[in-house]
């Protein structure tokens, strides 16, 4: 069983959706919590049996899908996607078990779970295809959840996430089947998968458009910022549960595809654009924070720090050295939990108020201490306190940028600080203070449901930030063997030495570049 | 005096009309035990017919067995041509009239189907699509194309409403102009080349160097006006919306499919040699064709207010994106075009019986069209089983994965990407896209909106019979499992494709 425990991983959720068609929908949300709770058993499971100094593909599963095409079933876990996993597994289980009245539970139960299926999948995928099929499927469940159970302007909004992700995937798929093509023309077979595509070795101009058009779907995806406005309508729309999910897994979609798409197969081209890059990274982290300063939603707040802080995952990723990628895919985690936490804490209090204004609240902390320090603690990871978990990414992801430009690391760094300011202000604004709203004298603090969601998400904060060795070590190795091949595959001058090769004495010459043409 | 023509019936080979001649006996059969004893209901003519088409696939089987062996066969004075395209398109021709003759068994009763005359025209029509494939003699091209499509508009005007003879005689006028070009274009290859086959035209073409670029570009422009018009390419495409919007929504949905799939056929054997031959000017203009077909008509899809027009005009887009398959003339491209054909076939009768299962006899007051936007709002909630359905063939006409037409649209942008044609890849990407809005809007109304006071979900499956559900049925999992069948179906139409030269 543990040879297939990626395809149950997948299917079991998916299968479980089917069934739920036939269950009572009272009984609904304890079927949801259920199957979630098995999976995220499941996910943990893998953890157990993953062996952590492996560097390479775990779990490997191959199938023949359509062979004739190069298009095979094939699924692997690494270091890098193992505990994106578990934290999709994780979010989908708190997600559906502190989910509060909703209309139409039943539907919405069922469309978590098959939105879990495509996460998953998305992750563990190893043939570009198969990618692809996950990648778009996990459209239309976030559709259906933002456009169904969202706010007053929903249908614009989850038309709007759809469409621009849509299109930016379609150019992505064209990438996908040049690289395919290329790698019919070097080898006489087809094949979209990865790791065949990893020893693909191209030339440089090549590979920058290859590049261009793979960012062109993973930077929507992210969102990078050109591409980051549907993000702020889709968060302020989306119901709770929708918000949870899309920032703390889907995003990641984008920056994990980063690291196993572009990163290894387009090396020259990644050293390429790296500044590029790095300087819509400080602008997407400098330009969302002073954006959300502005802000008098406090999900838009939380919306846009959470874009601000995708844009140092992105900065980290394309450090291109083992500091920054690790700090990166650690950082993936941090900010999956506390963003998750935060759409979590908002959702509570307006559940209670069903505002979200800022101006409606204030004293907060008087009516509501738990609350308050939850929201304190999730507050301070998200700023970058160190000692919780954030810290520890954002600080890898500074340290390797550090090594490729002083002076943009200097940037992002004040801008992290200044991100700080408005995180602050927003905590001001509703917990300190007088009690000015004569509504809110009389809240409830977090219920037990509540806090079921949100003790375990506040363990991890402070458990990760303090000791974080039990999942940065495999993802280290894992990022090791990624920088390696990167170093191994790069041809210009200029991308070696930025890459830095980690098997010492041995320098890898490549006199002769196999080329595809 | 003249010998005696000494004709062997083995030179003959009359089993490559077998295909053909099935159908044709079964319109006959028809049409005499309507003349014995009349007044018979639709269910026995129904199930003639499909008997008929069932023989009919049978013996496309075993032609096709044939061709595996022994490769293209040739018949009746070297006039009947069965090859692999022949086979493969007669397949989809002869499938989706098996999946279309069932929707005649309606819950409501239709003015059409009483008349057993509907099921002889169709069956003539098929026939004549079946004799338009198989061959490369002009004459006989023109004469199955005539067949068919004067089947055709009595089979639209037969629906009995205002606007199907609108649509009929819309559709016979244009018709007939395009019959007219054809002719003409003909006529210009015949006086250049003596010859009314396409494979001696082109040897005759090839031979003397292309000297008469001229003349060979008029007849150019004249058959691509004649193909344009019966693919419904922008700008001969004007017909398309009224003519589906006229007709009912299980005859939109076989138009949207089975005529087209023989004009590509045809199209492909008249233009691939020229663009081979280096005809710049045919390259360019059919780049033209496929760039302004996909984009326009999805433009236009996106302002409809009625499903059935959405409809067709997302059939008008379909067929520019198939199109490019004859522009890039790979063998890759080519097969890709029969796999997404036989895809698209699945998915488009599907959502086009899903209409027809929901159609009126009368409207409500609110209601403007047959299948207004507004009519779908809120059916997650009355009809969650049919909504699903829907969205399904939507995301599948989007080109969402894994979902049929998807690996259609890929396969065919991956032969644009080896065909060298980057730019298109792009744009044939880049009009997915856009595509994906108006079927979401579909999806949007569907699952987002409330439902119309006073519908209670009836009326998406008012016509709703056993047999329209299990072609539905069929449609939905073929839809959904198409990435299963897809490796087989993928080599055999790569070989067959690749067996008869193109």
């Amino acid at each position: 069983m543990i040879d297939h425990i990626l395809s149950i991983l997948i299917f079991f959720p998916a299968l479980a959706a089917m069934f739920g068609f036939m269950i009572h929908k009272d009984s609904m949300r304890a079927y949801g919590v259920a199957v979630a709770s098995i999976e995220f058993a499941l996910s943990l499971w893998l953890w157990f049996a993953f062996d952590s100094n492996v560097a390479g593909m775990q779990f490997m599963e191959e199938l023949a899908l359509i062979p004739s095409f190069g298009i095979n079933y094939i699924l692997g876990v690494d270091g890098i996607s193992l505990f994106i996993i578990v934290m999709a597994s994780f979010f989908t289980m708190i997600g559906i078990a502190s989910l509060t009245d909703t209309p139409n539970v039943k539907n919405m139960i069922i469309t978590l779970l098959f939105l879990q299926m495509t996460m998953i999948g998305v992750f563990v995928a190893l043939d570009a295809i198969v990618f692809y099929v996950f990648w778009e499927l996990s459209l239309v469940p976030m559709l259906y959840i933002i456009g169904a159970w969202g706010g007053p302007r929903r249908i614009y909004a989850s038309v709007k996430f759809f469409l621009y992700t849509f299109a930016g995937s379609l150019v992505m798929l064209v990438g996908m089947l040049f690289m395919a093509y290329f790698y019919q023309q070097a080898t006489g077979e087809w094949s979209f998968a990865i790791l065949d595509w990893y020893r693909l070795i191209l030339p440089e101009s090549f590979q920058l458009w290859l590049f261009a058009a793979f960012f062109i779907g993973f930077a929507i995806k992210v969102p990078m910022f050109p591409f980051h406005t549907w993000l702020p309508y889709a968060h302020g729309q989306a119901p709770t549960i929708g918000s949870v999910i899309l920032a703390a897994v889907l995003l990641k979609m984008g920056t994990y595809a980063f690291i196993r798409f572009s990163l290894p197969m387009f090396p020259d081209a990644a050293v390429f654009f790296m500044f590029p890059i790095a300087i819509l990274a400080i602008i997407m982290i400098i330009y969302t924070a002073m954006v959300a300063y502005a802000q008098e939603d406090v999900k838009q707040v939380v919306a846009y720090s959470s874009v601000s802080h995708m844009g140092v995952i992105v900065l980290g990723t394309f450090a291109l050295n083992v500091e920054g990628i690790s700090g990166s895919v650690f950082l993936m985690i941090a900010h999956g939990v506390v963003s998750g936490a935060l759409f979590l804490l908002v959702g509570v209090i307006y559940d209670r108020r069903h505002t979200k204004m800022m101006n409606q609240f204030g004293g907060l902390a008087h009516v509501m201490p738990r609350y308050a320090t939850i929201f304190g603690l999730m507050l301070m990871a998200s700023v970058g306190m160190p000692l919780t978990i954030n810290f520890v990414g954002e600080f890898l992801s500074l340290l390797g940028f550090y090594q490729q430009s002083h002076i943009l690391t200097l940037l992002a760094g004040v801008a992290i600080v200044v991100g700080a300011i408005y995180m602050l202000a927003a905590y001001k604004k509703m917990f300190f203070g007088e009690i000015t709203i004569e509504e809110n004298r009389n809240l409830p603090d977090v219920n037990k449901r509540e806090l079921l969601a949100l003790i375990p998400l506040s363990i991890i904060t402070v458990w990760l930030g303090i000791y974080p060795k039990p999942i940065l070590e495999p993802i280290n190795n894992s990022v090791e063997s990624v920088v390696q091949l990167m170093h191994d595959k790069a041809q210009t001058h200029e991308a070696k030495s930025r890459i830095p090769n980690l098997i010492e004495g041995i320098e890898i010459t490549r006199t002769s570049a196999g080329e595809a043409h | 005096m003249l010998e005696p023509v000494n004709v062997s019936m083995e030179s003959l080979n009359l089993m490559t009309l077998s295909p053909m001649l099935i159908p044709i006996i079964g319109a006959l059969l028809i049409l005499v035990i309507d003349m014995v004893k009349g007044g018979l209901d639709k269910t026995l003519y129904v199930v003639i017919s499909l008997l008929f088409l069932v023989m009919d696939f049978a013996a496309l089987s075993n032609a096709s067995s044939i061709f595996t062996q022994s490769g293209t066969i040739m018949g009746v004075f070297d006039v009947m041509l069965i090859d692999g395209l022949a086979i493969l398109s007669q397949f989809i021709i002869v499938g989706a009239s098996m999946l279309f003759i069932p929707l005649a068994l309606t819950h409501k009763r239709f003015h059409e189907f009483s008349y057993p005359e509907f099921f002889a025209l169709f069956m003539f029509m098929i026939s004549g699509f079946q004799f338009m494939v198989a061959t490369d003699n002009l004459i006989l091209i023109f004469v199955g194309l005539e067949t068919s499509s004067l089947a055709l508009y009595t089979l639209i005007a037969m629906h009995n409403r205002d606007k199907s003879f609108e649509a009929a005689v819309k559709y016979f006028t244009m018709g007939a102009l395009a019959a007219g070009f054809f002719s003409f274009g003909s006529m210009v290859f015949y006086a250049l080349t003596g010859s009314i086959e396409i494979n001696e035209i082109a040897k005759v073409l090839a031979a003397n160097g292309y000297v008469d670029i001229g003349f060979v570009l008029v007849a150019v422009v004249f058959l691509l006006a004649a193909f344009a018009f019966k693919l419904s390419l922008v700008p001969f495409h004007t017909w398309a919306p009224d003519v589906y919007e006229g007709s009912s929504a299980a005859m939109a949905g076989y138009m949207s499919i089975v005529p087209k799939i023989a004009a590509f056929v045809v199209a492909m054997r008249l233009f691939e040699f020229l663009i081979h031959s280096g005809v710049v000017w045919l390259e360019i203009v059919l780049y033209a064709f496929v760039v302004i077909t996909m984009t326009a008509a999805n433009l236009w899809a996106l302002v409809q207010t009625d499903v059935k027009r959405m409809l067709a005009y997302s059939s008008v887009s379909h067929a520019g994106f198939v199109m490019a398959a004859i522009l890039i003339g790979t063998t890759q491209s080519n097969s890709a075009l029969f796999l997404y054909w036989i895809l698209f076939s699945f998915t488009n009768l599907g959502s086009f019986s899903m209409l027809w299962m929901s159609r009126q006899k009368h409207l409500p007051d609110h209601q403007r069209s047959d299948h207004s936007y507004d009519k779908f709002a809120g059916m997650i909630k009355t009809a969650p089983m049919a909504a699903v359905i829907m969205a399904l063939f939507m995301l599948s006409l989007a080109g969402l994965p894994p979902f049929a037409l998807f690996w259609g649209k890929l396969y065919m942008i991956s032969s644009a990407v080896t065909g060298g044609y980057t730019v298109l890849a792009l744009i044939m990407a880049l009009n997915s896209a856009i595509a994906g809005y108006y079927y979401l809007k579909l999806i949007v109304y569907m699952f987002m909106k409330e439902p119309v006071v006073g519908n209670d979900g009836h009326v998406y499956v008012s016509n709703a019979t056993l047999a329209l559900k299990s072609i539905i049925g069929f449609a939905a999992v073929g839809t959904i499992f198409a990435f299963l069948a897809l490796n087989p179906l993928l080599e055999f139409v790569t070989a067959f494709v690749y067996n008869s030269g193109y």
